[in-house]
């Protein structure tokens, strides 16, 4: 199903990040991620990392920042549930972060087991004091996320982006 | 063999490392680094309890010239078994894994870990793919490895080190997040 996407949004999040010199984003692969981790993996300025599941993200970004890199994060929904406690090695550092996260269990999902996570989502990372943004269509992706990177990198903030499955387009499955 | 003491064995670990920067797991293994000789170059988790190996990971990219040594227990390395696959697929040569085996919960009441003769951490870190996983059994290999932190070779390495508590003090670094981190980059010289 086609959201609101089409335009190259995951080439303006990935121009961002080099803009901004992150060295290391680390991904649990999903497949709204999937061209932007394409993008990741063939830049030689960056090093991608795949991750076995979303919390080693922060432990990553934050071995990255004391040695001098950048981390950035990307998940989806449901891995931000996984992240919770580990969320309090940004806050307890003040560690600069970023994270961008593809929604699911939104519009158009028809997998019930995405829905829980995705309603909690925004809440959760507010929770644990991310700032939490959210980009709805794909001319807003790359103004959103340069801000996002601006606030995280330069003000030493936590921040999260949230991509709305209708930017993303929802997943489709034949039976 | 006797499990080594844990604090003389760290001590001896760490006695020759050199520039080496070191990230401790929460609870014991920070008061034995710390007992061992605080400097700047040591970062301690007082929490985020599965993070100290990802932390290393991190580090040990962002500074490919110098040695990483992770100091940590067996329980906190068994909430973050993952993270042995995510290293072996990164495959960082300056960083050691060295976990202070002592099979139990040393912080919550000494109840035993599933390192406590079930888990073979050596077993699960070579089974995600580091090569290099070894059991230290020996002061002989307690050295070689301290010698391989102070001049740093191929990587990465898992070391399971078998250790006994023997009522040792609590000596507690600093628990302040945001001063520790600062700390250990200006001891890189990055500005904060």
């Amino acid at each position: 199903m086609d959201g609101a996407g089409g335009e190259n949004w995951p080439a303006a999040i990935h121009q961002v990040l080099a803009r901004y010199r992150v060295t290391q984003v680390g991904y649990v692969p999903d497949a709204g991620h999937a061209a932007l981790i394409r993008m990741v993996d063939a830049d030689p300025s960056m090093q991608g990392v795949v991750l076995t599941t979303e919390e080693e993200g922060m432990a990553l970004a934050t071995g990255a920042w004391l040695g001098g890199g950048r981390g950035a994060l990307l998940m989806q929904s449901s891995g931000v549930g996984n992240c919770i406690n580990m969320l309090s090695l940004i806050k307890t550092c003040r560690v600069p972060f970023l994270t961008i996260v593809t929604m699911r269990g939104e519009w158009g999902e028809f997998n019930p087991w995405q829905i829980p996570m995705g309603n909690a989502t925004e809440a959760a990372l507010g929770l644990m004091d991310l700032q939490v943004l959210r980009a709805g269509t794909a001319a807003e992706v790359g103004p959103m996320v340069e801000g996002a990177a601006r606030l995280a990198y330069d003000g030493g903030a936590g921040v999260a982006v949230l991509l709305s499955q209708w930017l993303i387009g929802a997943k489709e499955f034949s039976e | 063999m006797t499990p080594f003491g844990r604090r003389g064995a760290v001590a001896r670990l760490l006695e020759r490392r050199g520039d080496a920067l070191v990230v401790t797991g929460l609870g014991t293994p920070t008061w034995d680094v710390a007992a061992a000789g605080d400097t700047d170059a040591n970062f301690y988790l007082w929490g985020a309890m599965g993070a100290a190996a990802m932390v290393g990971l991190g580090l040990a990219m962002a500074q490919p010239n110098r040695r990483v040594v992770v100091v940590t227990g067996d329980g906190e390395m068994l909430m973050g078994l993952g993270s042995l696959a995510t290293i072996a697929v990164a495959a960082p040569q300056n960083l050691v894994i060295a976990v202070l085996n002592n099979r139990l919960y040393g912080e919550t009441g000494g109840q035993p870990s599933h390192a406590d003769g079930v888990t073979d951490l050596v077993a699960v870190a070579q089974g995600a793919g580091i090569a290099d996983a070894r059991r230290i059994g020996s002061a002989e290999a307690l050295e070689g490895l301290a010698d391989e932190i102070g001049n740093p070779g191929r990587g990465p390495v898992f070391a399971d080190i078998p250790v006994t508590d023997g009522g040792e003090a609590r000596v507690l670094p600093s628990r302040d997040g945001p001063w520790l981190a600062r700390r250990f980059r200006a001891g890189l010289a990055l500005q904060n």
